[in-house]
């Protein structure tokens, strides 16, 4: 079995509804949806427009500073690096511009400025001398690296050339990561010398590890091919090679993003400069965009409860809304059911008076008479062969004649409408309703004028309801007249059907009355219980029998309305005009 | 005592009139108001039966012209009940007594006519 879902609204199946003049005056159903859709695109469009930017503009806001963090540390940083490595340079210098060449050859005051630097630095491992042949005649430190000829290094180049060298970090014989400082120092015979030292590695890792890195990040020294020069906690001990592609060298700190697996790194970058080392800064961003991602859950949450609400809200607003308007409309409808039957009662009702004067005056006649003809029998002696008894009861057969002919038209006039249609002879249909009329308009002297020109054709229509048409337009036509006033109707042929013409002497229609005569329950004559259908009736009738019905007045002078039937059956017989 | 009946139906105004006389009290009639204003200006009527519905001068206004002519002249309405609305104008005008409703009683029109003139 069917069963309507409990929530459906009324107006949502209308099958059953009624078509033509009662049907609807909406698609309840579009309308509805209409109103949803324009009030959910009106609402949540703007609302979708502000979160897609928010989101976005957020979102931009984080990663700048995000940017400008990393920067900062790595600024910060390489200040620290390269002030670190410029002390140990500029120490060097000062050693070779306090000592002669000489001095510095003799292995105790080596030994005893080494113990200075020592005290002072605490990572210079050993000094050395090297003249300008390459050969290290003097050395102090923990290893025999006397007499080592470095002529044919690379470093020893370097440090000829631009008077400076500051090597990669290296093992060397300790084992231990460490890296070299030589500087030249020039004598005044045209010759020079090189003092070279050996530099642990603690302090730099010390300066490397102690600046805390956000978001899980990591801070080291790799050379230009990638390899560590400290320790990394991403990617493990100092000479272990990064697995990352080395940034492009840039002049000033960098900031780049690179994906790393499945994971976004944002890496900030610095090349120091104459040193071989390049600085980095290597962070998680997911880590670091962790809180604003929580942020944005929590807030699409609550953005999605509260496009539900607005969801919730607009369905049910717009089907209480629609559902109101169905039933105002079902309440016209009905409304305009029961006027119209109002109508036709008050219609029946008119009828009936009239047709109740009508049979009265026959019947008194024959009460009358056969009244006297009793009075004749009981208070006359003579009645046998009396010619005048003859007479009344031919008299009463008259009036008997006249009540029959009265309620043959009833009948004729009175029968339902079924919609049964017929060959109808225009004249004819005016000439039933006049006989009802006519004894309205012989009381208040009204000249009724009917004239049916010849080869008016006949029409096809319903008896009835043509009927109903022409008793509207009568009935409206003497309410609008004064007693002796004057009606004409007139039949004639026009190209393509006939047109009945009826004109009143009546006190007219203003006009901007008689623009909307035709409407439902318009109605002047409220006082004299007009219902406003007649003529919105007469006009639908009209229509339903194919034809138009147009309209022209002027106040003080009449009303003329005129018919157009179209023709359905060849021009009937002449027809004699009568007034 | 003299009735004047007016009634646009010949043979109503007729039959009735003879009936009263048949009944000794003499009946005269009339087919328009414009012959019952010519009858009572030549003959004296104790009462006019006016029947309310007739073409030109109804029984309404032919009872006031009636009585501008003779003042002393009583009056009863005769109607078809045709039309509400006329009858409720005469009723609440002469009063519903004065009132006989077609087809009538004989007996009953006698009887109120003399109501009418023991007043």
């Amino acid at each position: 079995m069917h069963r309507r879902f409990a929530l459906r609204p009324l107006f949502w199946s209308l099958e059953g509804e009624p078509v033509g003049p009662y049907r609807p005056l909406f698609h309840f159903r579009r309308l509805w949806k209409t109103a949803v859709l324009l009030t959910l695109f009106v609402v949540l469009s703007p609302l979708g427009f502000m979160a897609v930017v928010d989101h976005r503009l957020s979102r931009e806001v984080i990663e700048r500073d995000i940017h400008y963090q990393t920067m900062r540390l790595v600024a910060n940083t390489r200040q620290n690096i390269t002030f670190f490595l410029s002390e140990r340079k500029s120490s060097l210098a000062f050693i070779e511009r306090d000592n002669t060449y000489e001095g510095l050859s003799q292995p105790l005051r080596l030994t005893a400025l080494l113990d200075t630097l020592q005290k002072s630095f605490g990572d210079f491992t050993d000094l050395g001398v090297v003249n300008a042949e390459g050969l290290q005649h003097t050395y102090v430190g923990p290893y025999t690296l006397g007499g080592i000829n470095y002529r044919d290094e690379e470093w020893f180049q370097v440090a000829r050339e631009t008077g400076i060298y500051i090597s990669e970090v290296f093992l060397g014989f300790r084992r231990q990561p460490h890296l070299v400082v030589a500087v030249k120092d020039d004598l005044p015979n045209g010759s020079f010398y090189i003092l070279r030292t050996s530099i642990g590695l603690n302090t730099l890792n010390r300066i490397l590890g102690e600046l805390e890195v956000s978001g899980q990040g990591d801070l080291f020294l790799v050379n230009r091919e990638g390899v560590l020069q400290t320790p990394s906690r991403m990617f493990g001990p100092a000479l272990e090679k990064i697995p990352l592609r080395m940034p492009p060298y840039a002049d000033w700190i960098q900031v780049i993003e690179e994906a790393y697996g499945s994971e976004t790194l944002v890496i900030g970058y610095a090349y120091i400069p104459d040193t071989p080392f390049v600085l980095l800064a290597v962070k998680n961003k997911a880590n670091l965009m962790a809180s604003w991602q929580k942020s944005r859950r929590e807030w699409s949450f609550f953005l999605a409860g509260s496009v539900f609400a607005i969801v919730l809200v607009i369905l049910g607003v717009s089907t209480h809304l629609v559902n109101q308007i169905y039933l105002a409309d079902r309440q016209r409808t009905a409304m305009l059911h029961h006027m119209e039957y109002a109508n036709k009662m008050a219609s029946l009702g008119r009828l009936s008076a009239g047709i109740a004067h009508e049979i009265n005056n026959p019947l008194a006649i024959i009460n009358e008479k056969a009244g006297l003809i009793r009075d004749l029998f009981l208070l006359k002696k003579d009645y046998a062969e009396d010619p005048k008894l003859l007479a009344l009861v031919d008299s009463i057969h008259k009036s008997v004649e006249r009540c029959s002919r009265i309620t043959r038209r009833l009948l004729h006039f009175a029968r339902p409408s079924e919609g049964r249609v017929e060959e109808l002879q225009i004249g004819e249909v005016i000439e039933e309703v006049l006989g009802f009329l006519g004894k309205e308009a012989e009381h208040r002297s009204i000249r009724v004028s009917v004239a049916v020109a010849p080869g008016t054709p006949m029409i096809r229509a319903d008896r009835g309801r043509m009927q109903e048409i022409f008793l509207n337009l009568v009935d409206n036509a003497f309410g609008a007249m004064e007693d002796g006033g004057r009606l004409e109707i007139e039949a004639r042929p026009v190209e393509g059907g006939l047109q009945v013409r009826v004109a009143d002497n009546g006190c007219g229609i203003p006009a901007a009355d008689l623009q909307r005569i035709f409407e439902p329950f318009f109605t002047t004559k409220d006082e004299r219980g007009g219902t406003g259908l007649g003529l919105s009736i007469t006009y639908g009738l009209v229509e339903e029998a194919g034809g138009r019905i147009e309209v022209s007045s002027e106040v003080g002078k009449g009303t003329e309305f005129r018919l157009f039937f179209p023709m359905t059956a060849p021009p009937a017989r002449p027809k004699e005009s009568r007034t | 005592m003299k009735i004047l009946i007016v009634d646009d139906e010949e043979e109503l105004a007729s039959t009735l009139a003879e009936r009263l006389s048949l009944r000794g009290i003499d009946g005269r009639y009339a087919l328009s108001g414009d012959e019952a204003l010519r009858l009572a200006t030549e003959e004296h009527f104790d009462v006019a039966v006016l029947d309310i519905k007739m073409p030109k001068l109804g029984g309404i206004q032919l009872k006031q012209r009636l009585q501008e002519l003779r003042p002393g002249m009583r009056f009863l309405f005769l109607t078809g009940h045709g039309s509400d609305r006329d009858f409720e104008a005469g009723v609440t005008e002469v009063g519903e007594k004065y009132y006989l409703v077609k087809p009538l009683d004989i007996e009953q029109l006698i009887a109120k006519i003399r109501d009418l003139l023991r007043r």
